[in-house]
This record gives structure tokens, C-alpha cells and sequence, in this order.
């Protein structure tokens, strides 16, 4: 690496705020509440007398008393000693890219913000067409019939499935003896897990020598017990499985359901469609790949489509079209399997993908995908020119799509320095913390960046620079590496004791008594 | 996108070996790619188009703004602070994913100013991230009551929420699985509307995991017998778990102190708009006993030490027994949530104080029984239940001569979003609707519904 490198000087906020729970001073206001009017108001005794003696609060609950401004100015340090994407991110397997501001600031308008759900429709038509609207544009990404935005996220509407799944096979009388859902070990865990919640039985297919389970595999897990399968393509390893087309015919054949988890559809949105690989359902993700924010960690939304065959048993309500051109939230389904959530999901995030949706377009899309692929090739070039830094199962030569993992372990190897060090490290250059692995490891040491489409050339570059310098550091002076962050807000979080019930606190209030007592070494 | 341009590409294309950028999706079978053009609406592409687009859309909806509405059943209008919103809208706190316990300490800090506040409010010591919302939370936690006990029957009133209902028997399971949870419904009294005490005892055994109620009720009233059902719950070995309002926890006993073993309830009138039902968020409070600990889904933040004597930093725990940590041997499943909401429901109850909590608190409990006061005034209205209430009243129209509907229309030609229908969801109710009131109505907007009604029911 002998080009000038674009390292620049970084250090995150530091502000030493104290916790909520410290500030403030007895008396103090935030926020008051109007006086009630004369008409209105009650006295004490009356008052007194709307809440049974058993059930009134004595004592008053041990709140922060603050002004509104010393408030305000808590939660904005709070805000900046937090990195977000105000740096470089290139989280894999969650596709980083802009939210739109202009789909932020719309989605807050009081037509969204003050809209509650049981409203008649005919005061609704707007988000109703929104809703309808992102509804027919998932249809033509997907092939699908049907959409449902009610789960709130990836891992909800893979629950929503596996509901709808059981409604299904009840409907045919087959549900006790259809009490398997397959899966494979690089498809996303929630798949797995929301199946073993809903009461089934799990096999999870292993790796083979082309990176993916092979079709024999499979064909010995399916049987007349197959409920469903669940999994994703490409994989978490950006790994597309060819044969995919042959797994779903020998699930459809067996009688099973075949879903498709489109969390990583950055890469192939506009190049293939669930319908034609000929799966039953899909889900998306509009917090990833449609261009809502993720929140650290929502609202989010997992849209769930389905083709017509299975539409009697998606949650109501379903938004139509009607003949005169209105929209309607119709809620008759009787074979329903009924709700995942209440009311119709996080609006705000379906107005926001619909959004960035109708700024693409087609091309966009497709433009976006061809990015995405484009710059995570690009990034696999420059990446294993890195000392220590090896791709996971080299031996593949099917091009990977959107994201590609990686390994260290021969960075670790040679020089101690795990994973977790370097991404600590890399905060001190203002880059997010990478992705690694989902358990379990199948790769040592891993981590798996995504570059998307939003990122410029400038900023990968960027990204990989302060990862050879990390490399470099490794391997002449590792315990900079080790003992990272040094420009952090604060230093690594030592996580030793925190499975300990006596040294965990999960609240202010646990703290204290736990310091109080001993267990908690920690000044008064 | 940045790297649209023609160099651009030319650029990252050549360290690639590959002459075109098709050439990078071989990996894909050409019998699996779309053939054709893919037909999406025309592309926005300027601000300027996309804006007015959306706007000519949003214009569409009448909001609770334009109109006066009395709706809530868990999706509340209560005032949203400023500051909330501008929280809310914080880049910062918008965009993370995961980051690490050093990189968006802030935002870790928020939520254990989350889960410390939401402590004292429930009056319980251990609290998690939240949930996808409040049934969301109800189905976890019967569950962990599933498995702590090693039963599979829970006892839930019939006054519940049928949508919330319905979120909670997708976690209990059909019968056809083997982990099915039997959900039996508890009568409440028709008088009170409080859950009726005999049949809870006659339904109540050994094989009771959990008895389940909620404070208020679905339909507003007040459970004055909390401690009584959580001590007949223990008598045999269950669980009890109680569904709360937030809001109300400056006025009303937290069910901490009347021995709920497992909290939950919903975020949403902590400082989020209803934003169309997207408003919504739950919560799981315990006990901070590693018994219930060892149960939870969800994420979980502790307040931790750094490598620095004294520093603080705050982490994750508990995570291996999640599904990220164990798949499908975790404990139900967990997922991006609703975690934004957390650090604006911090700011909240920060903004609001014990002082704003009572107050808010008396002035709902005002409004609402002045409401009540007028209602029952008019001829052929009744409030339902003889209870105490807080903010919500089912209010009693089978006298009138007509439908929830079609008074609600009636309503809404004088922009008054009347209460929730509830004819279709608890038929022996009859016409009746749910009406809330909260510290966003003013006696003016009551009176205006006490005449609009007043004008177009005639018995």
C-alpha cells in the first residue's frame, strides 16, 4: 500500500454526562400539565375518591426532576456521543445507506404523525394509497399477490410466516403432522428461532463443499413432516445457491411452504423475482434495503407478501382498491391466522420506503444493485491485499454478490489481535464497528462488510485504508490495537462479571442497591 | 448515489477483472433472472417532484388535528414534547445499527435511562429493551411463565383487547402444537367491568401458569383487586403478569407493589405519536431475580465498567440465551425492535418528573369523568361500568336507537372522530363504543361533543 492513504484525524465527543438518574435538583420542572377548569376540577376529596384506595399511588415514583433545558441538552450530548452513520458504515448483512431526510421530514407530518389507525377509512385515503401504493411496487420487485406491513421487522415477519404456515396445513387438517421447518445454517437466525417458537420442530442444513447445502442434504430432510422452508439467497456470506429453483420444487413436492428471507436483496433487486424461483412468500426489509432508518434497532418493517394461494391467511387488516378508486382496510379473513402486532404496522416507515421506492424507480433500482455488487468486488480486491486478511471458503469461484465474508484469523494468527479488537479500533478512525458473524462461526475471527450503493468510492476507500492501517499496526505495535478505542467517548467495556446476577443492573435503581450492598465496586 | 457516475464505475470495475458489471452476477443462473423490464411507477427523482407527490397524498388524510377524536384502545392522543421530537429526529440516533458499547455509548446510555425510569414507574428492578409492542410483550412473557412454571394454561379477562387477544394466541400456539399454551378466559363482572373473582378462582388450578390482567382495563376500568389476584396467583404456584398503561403510574398503584411477578404494557404515550399505529412499542419489567432473567428474549443493557477505574460504559447481557445467541434453542426470538422509541420515552419521563406524572395523571382522570359527567346527561347515553376509570370509558349508546356507526358518521360530519366501535369485537356489549380522554382535550372540545351528540341522538 503505497498510495497516499485519505486518514484523517478523529476523536468522538466527550462530554462525561452523568446519568439522568444523577441530575437535576428536587422541585424542578420539564414539562407541566394545564390546569384543569373550573368546570372541570375536582377537589382533593373528590379526586381522591376516582382511584379505589388499593389501587392509588402513595409514593411518588423516584423520577430525574429537571428543567426542559437541561433536558434537551442531556439527550443531544447523548446524541452525539453516539457515531450512528456519521462516519463510514458498512455494516454487512443490513445494507447501510441514506435515509432520505426529505422521507424523514415528511413521514412527521401531523397527516401521518396524528392518524390513528381506527380512523374511518374515508379520512385515511392518503396513507391508505401510500400503503397500497408500496404494497403494488413489493408486488412487482417480488412477483408476489399480496403484502402486509403489521410485523415490526425482519424477524417479525419471519414469525408471521411461521404462523401463516400453521394456519395453512390446519386449513388442509395436515398441521399435526407437518411439524418441521427446514432451514439452513447461513440463513438468518430468527428463521430458525420464530419456527422453534412456533411450535415446530427445526432441521438446519450445514454447509457443503460448494458453500451451500447440498440438494441431497435437503431432499433427506424433507418428508411428509416438512411444514416449510425458510431461508435466504444469496446467504450471509453474499454466496448465491444455483439451485435454488430445485430446492423448492422438492419442498412444493413434499407439500411444504417455501419463504424466502429477502434481507439481503440489495444485490439481486431487479435481477430475480421469489415468484419465479417459486417460493409462496418473501419478506423485505424496508429499514434496510428500502432506505428507512434502522433506529438502533427500529421501528422497523418486515414486509410480508405472499401469492394468492396463501392471502386467506395473512393478518388483517389488507388495504384494497376499490371499484370507484378509494382504498379500503378490510379486516374480513376467516381463515386469518390472525395478528402478529397490533394495528398495520410502523406507517412511518412504509411512508419512507415508498418514498425512496418512487425517487429510484426501475432503473434506480436496478442501478442500485449493480452498485452494491460492483463496489463489494471492488472492496474484495483491496481487502486481500491486507496482511492477515484471507476470504472466507477461497476456494469458491462463483462471484459473490452484494457483501463477501471475511476472515482474520491469520491476522490473529500471527499477531493476537482478534476481530474485536480491530473493529474498537476502526471506531478510533470514526468507522462504524463491522459486521462479524451470526452464530455460529463458521469461519474463525469473521467479519463480513456490505458497501451498498450509497457510499462513494471515496468512502470504501476510506474504510479499507483505516483497515490496512490497523493491519499495519497489528503486526508492529498490537497492543495500540488491543487496548482500542483510544478516541473514543469511553474506553472498552469490561463485560467480565456482567452474567453475574449480584454485578449486573439493568436499572438505576438495581445499581445503587447492588453498590450499596457491595456487590458493585463502583465510588458512592 | 455517488458512484452512479460513469468514471466511477469505470474505476471500481477495473480492479476487478471483469469487463462489464453484468459480468459480476454469474454467480446467478440465467434461467433465475428476470427477463424483462421491471414495471414501477415513474421515477421522482427530484425533492421537489417526490415532495409534492407525497404531500398531494398526505393532504388526503384528515388527522387528529383537523378533527377532534376521541379514539385510543392502546393507540393514545397524549401531547408529544417538542424536545421529544427533536430527540427523535436526531441523525445520530436514527441511523445505528449495532455499534460497539464505546462507539454509540450514548445511545446505550439512553436506554438504561430507559429502563432505570420505566423502573420506578412499574416499581420493579429489572427492565429490557422493548418490545415490538404491548401484546408483543404479553406473548413473551406468558411464555416465560410457561416455562417457569413447566405449565401451559394462562388466564386472561375477557375484557381484554380481541386485537391484543389475537397477538397473544399466536404465541400461545394452536392445539395442534406441542407447546400449545391454553388461553381460558376469565369472565368480568357486567356491572363493574373489573375481572369476576369467583370465576378466576373456579378457573384457577395447578395448571395455571399465569394469570394475566391488566390495570386499567381494555375498557378503562380500574382492577381494584390486584393484590388479591396476585396472591391467589401464587397460592397455586402461577405467574402474575400485569398489563399497564404507563401514563397512569403517577396516580395509580404500580403493580410492583401489589405483586406482579412480570410488567408489560406499551411505550407509546411516553412521547411517540400514534403516528397511525406505528407509534406502538412494548416493554417486559421482572423482578431483578436471575429466575426471570434467564427468561428474557430480548436485548437487555447493564450498566458495566470500562478498562478505566471509575469510567462507566453500558453493554448487552444475556445475549447468548437470545436467538442470536442459541437459534432455534433460545429463548422465543429476538430482533430489530422498536429501540428508538426507548430514548425518546427517556426523554419523556426525564421531561416529566414524579411531579408531571401525578399531574398528568389527575388532570386525565379529571377530564375523563367530566366527560363521563356530560355523556350520561344526554338522553339514551350511558357510561357502561360502574368502576372507576382512568382516560377511557365504554360508553353506552344501545338506548339510542342506533348503531356505533352510524352515530359515528353523524359525528364525523360535525369533524369529531367519535369512540371506538366495539359491537363487532365485544357483541355483548351491544352498541357501544370506547371513549378516551386524555390532558390533550379541553372542556371545550368535551362540550363539543356533548352537543354534536346532543344534536343527532333523539330517543
Amino acid at each position: 500500500m503505497t498510495e497516499k492513504t485519505s486518514l484523517r484525524r478523529y476523536h468522538a465527543a466527550v462530554w462525561d454526562e452523568p446519568l439522568i438518574t444523577e441530575l437535576g435538583a428536587p422541585g424542578r420542572r420539564g414539562l407541566v400539565m394545564p390546569s384543569a377548569e373550573p368546570e372541570v376540577a375536582l377537589d382533593e376529596a373528590e379526586l381522591s375518591g376516582l382511584v379505589p384506595a388499593t389501587m392509588r399511588r402513595s409514593v411518588p415514583p423516584s423520577l430525574p426532576e429537571l428543567s426542559e433545558f437541561e433536558v434537551q441538552r442531556h439527550f443531544l450530548h447523548l446524541s452525539q456521543e453516539t457515531l450512528g452513520m456519521m462516519g463510514v458504515n458498512l455494516f454487512g448483512t443490513c445494507t447501510m445507506k441514506y435515509n432520505p431526510r426529505v422521507n424523514q421530514h415528511l413521514a412527521t407530518r401531523p397527516e401521518i404523525a396524528e392518524l390513528h389507525p381506527d380512523q374511518h377509512e374515508e379520512t385515511l385515503q392518503g396513507v391508505l394509497a401510500i400503503v397500497h401504493g408500496l404494497d403494488e411496487i413489493l408486488r412487482e420487485l417480488s412477483g408476489m399477490d399480496q403484502f402486509v406491513f403489521q410485523a415490526g421487522g425482519g424477524a417479525d415477519a419471519a414469525y408471521a410466516h411461521v404462523c401463516l404456515t400453521r394456519a395453512y396445513h390446519a386449513s388442509r387438517g395436515e398441521l399435526e403432522q407437518r411439524d418441521t421447518i427446514i432451514t439452513t445454517i447461513q440463513t438468518h437466525p430468527c428463521n430458525a428461532a420464530t419456527a422453534a417458537t412456533a411450535g415446530f420442530n427445526v432441521i438446519t442444513l450445514p454447509l457443503e463443499e460448494d458453500g451451500y447445502p447440498s440438494v441431497d442434504a435437503l431432499r433427506a430432510a424433507v418428508s411428509d413432516r416438512t411444514a416449510a422452508l425458510m431461508m435466504n439467497n444469496p446467504d450471509d456470506m453474499g454466496v448465491y445457491n444455483p439451485h435454488v429453483k430445485e430446492w423448492v420444487r422438492i419442498v412444493h413436492e413434499a407439500g411444504g411452504l417455501c419463504f424466502y428471507d429477502h434481507a439481503n436483496f440489495n444485490g439481486v433487486m431487479s435481477k430475480i423475482r421469489a415468484r419465479e424461483l417459486g417460493f409462496d412468500a418473501c419478506m423485505f426489509m424496508l429499514h434496510k434495503t428500502f432506505g428507512a432508518p434502522k433506529g438502533g434497532g427500529g421501528p422497523a418493517v418486515g414486509a410480508y407478501g405472499c401469492t394468492a394461494e396463501l392471502m386467506p391467511f395473512l393478518p388483517r387488516p389488507l388495504i384494497d382498491r376499490k371499484p370507484d378508486g378509494t382504498f379500503g382496510l378490510n379486516h374480513d379473513g376467516p381463515l386469518t391466522t390472525g395478528k402478529v402486532r397490533e394495528f398495520w404496522g410502523n406507517i412511518p416507515q412504509v411512508v419512507k420506503a415508498y418514498g425512496w421506492a418512487r425517487a429510484m424507480g426501475a432503473d434506480g433500482i436496478g442501478e442500485a444493485s449493480d452498485i452494491s455488487v460492483l463496489a463489494n468486488h471492488y472492496m474484495e480486491h483491496r481487502l486481500l491485499q491486507i496482511p492477515g486478511i484471507t476470504k472466507a471458503q477461497p476456494h469458491l469461484t462463483a462471484n459473490r454478490l452484494e457483501m463477501t465474508r471475511y476472515s482474520m484469523q491469520t491476522l490473529f494468527e500471527e499477531t493476537g489481535v482478534t476481530v474485536f479488537d480491530v473493529e474498537n479500533r476502526m471506531t478510533d478512525f470514526g468507522v462504524d464497528a463491522f459486521w462479524l458473524s451470526h452464530e455460529p462461526w463458521l469461519v474463525p475471527q469473521p467479519f463480513t462488510p456490505e458497501a451498498g450503493e450509497s457510499w462513494s468510492k471515496e468512502d470504501i476507500d476510506f474504510w479499507i485504508d483505516v483497515l490496512a492501517e490497523i493491519s499495519r499496526e497489528a503486526y508492529t505495535d498490537p497492543d495500540v490495537v488491543k487496548t482500542a478505542p483510544h478516541s473514543q467517548t469511553i474506553h472498552r467495556v469490561d463485560t467480565t462479571n456482567l452474567e453475574d446476577p449480584d454485578r449486573w443492573a439493568t436499572t438505576w435503581r438495581a445499581y445503587v442497591r447492588k453498590r450499596n450492598a457491595g456487590l458493585i465496586d463502583a465510588p458512592v | 448515489m455517488p458512484n452512479s457516475t460513469t468514471r466511477a464505475k469505470e474505476e471500481l470495475l477495473s480492479v476487478t477483472g471483469a469487463a462489464t458489471i453484468a459480468e459480476l452476477f454469474s454467480a446467478i443462473p440465467a434461467d433465475h433472472r428476470m427477463s424483462w423490464p421491471l414495471d414501477l411507477p415513474p421515477a421522482l427523482r427530484s425533492e421537489v417532484e417526490l415532495q409534492r407527490h407525497l404531500v398531494d397524498l398526505l393532504r388526503k388524510n384528515t388527522s387528529t388535528e383537523d378533527a377532534l377524536s376521541f379514539l385510543g384502545a392502546g393507540c393514545w392522543p397524549h401531547h408529544v414534547p417538542a424536545v421529544c421530537d427533536e430527540i427523535a429526529s436526531r441523525t445520530e440516533f436514527l441511523t445505528p445499527i449495532l455499534g460497539t458499547a464505546s462507539s454509540d455509548h450514548g445511545r446505550n446510555q439512553a436506554w438504561f435511562e430507559f429502563s432505570s425510569q420505566l423502573a420506578e414507574l412499574v416499581d420493579l428492578d429489572f427492565v429490557g429493551l422493548p418490545t415490538y409492542s404491548w401484546g408483543c410483550s404479553a406473548g413473551h412473557a406468558i411464555r416465560m411463565a410457561s416455562r417457569l412454571t413447566g405449565r401451559t394454561e394462562v388466564l386472561i379477562p375477557r375484557s381484554i383487547d380481541p386485537e391484543r387477544l389475537s397477538v397473544i394466541r399466536n404465541y400461545c400456539e394452536p392445539p395442534e402444537m406441542p407447546s400449545h399454551i391454553d388461553v381460558i378466559l376469565v369472565d368480568y363482572d357486567p356491572t363493574t367491568g373489573e375481572i369476576d373473582l369467583v370465576d378466576l378462582a373456579d378457573k384457577l388450578s395447578e395448571r395455571t401458569a399465569a394469570v394475566y390482567v391488566e390495570n386499567p382495563t381494555f375498557f378503562g376500568t380500574i382492577e381494584s383487586a390486584g393484590a388479591e389476584i396476585a396472591s391467589r396467583a401464587r397460592s397455586v404456584g402461577a405467574e402474575t403478569i400485569v398489563g399497564v398503561d404507563p401514563i397512569s403510574l403517577g396516580v395509580l398503584l404500580p403493580p410492583g407493589a401489589y405483586g406482579a411477578d412480570i410488567v408489560v404494557g406499551t411505550i407509546q404515550p411516553l412521547g411517540m405519536h400514534m403516528n397511525c399505529g406505528g407509534g406502538t412499542a412494548g416493554f417486559i419489567a421482572t423482578r431483578d431475580d436471575e429466575r426471570y432473567a434467564r427468561e428474557y428474549p430480548t436485548m437487555i443493557v447493564s450498566i458495566a465498567p470500562t478498562t478505566v477505574p471509575g469510567e462507566r460504559g453500558f453493554a448487552n447481557i444475556l445475549v447468548e440465551q437470545t436467538s442470536y445467541g442459541m437459534r432455534d434453542q433460545g429463548k422465543d426470538w429476538t430482533g430489530t425492535s422498536t429501540y428508538l422509541w426507548a430514548v425518546v420515552a427517556a426523554t419523556y419521563m426525564s421531561l416529566m418528573g414524579p411531579a408531571g406524572f401525578e399531574e398528568i395523571g389527575e388532570l386525565i382522570l379529571q377530564r375523563s369523568h367530566y366527560a363521563a359527567r356530560r355523556l350520561a346527561g344526554i338522553a339514551g347515553v350511558g357510561v357502561r361500568f360502574s368502576s372507576p376509570f382512568f382516560k377511557e370509558m365504554v360508553v353506552d349508546l344501545n338506548a339510542t336507537g342506533l348503531t356505533v356507526a352510524e352515530i359515528n358518521a353523524r359525528l364525523r360530519t360535525h369533524g369529531i372522530f367519535g369512540g371506538k366501535d366495539l359491537s363487532h369485537d365485544h357483541p355483548e356489549l351491544g352498541q357501544s363504543a370506547l371513549y378516551c380522554v386524555t390532558e390533550v382535550h379541553t372542556q371545550a372540545d368535551i362540550d363539543r361533543l356533548i352537543d354534536a351528540l346532543s344534536k343527532e341522538i333523539t330517543v
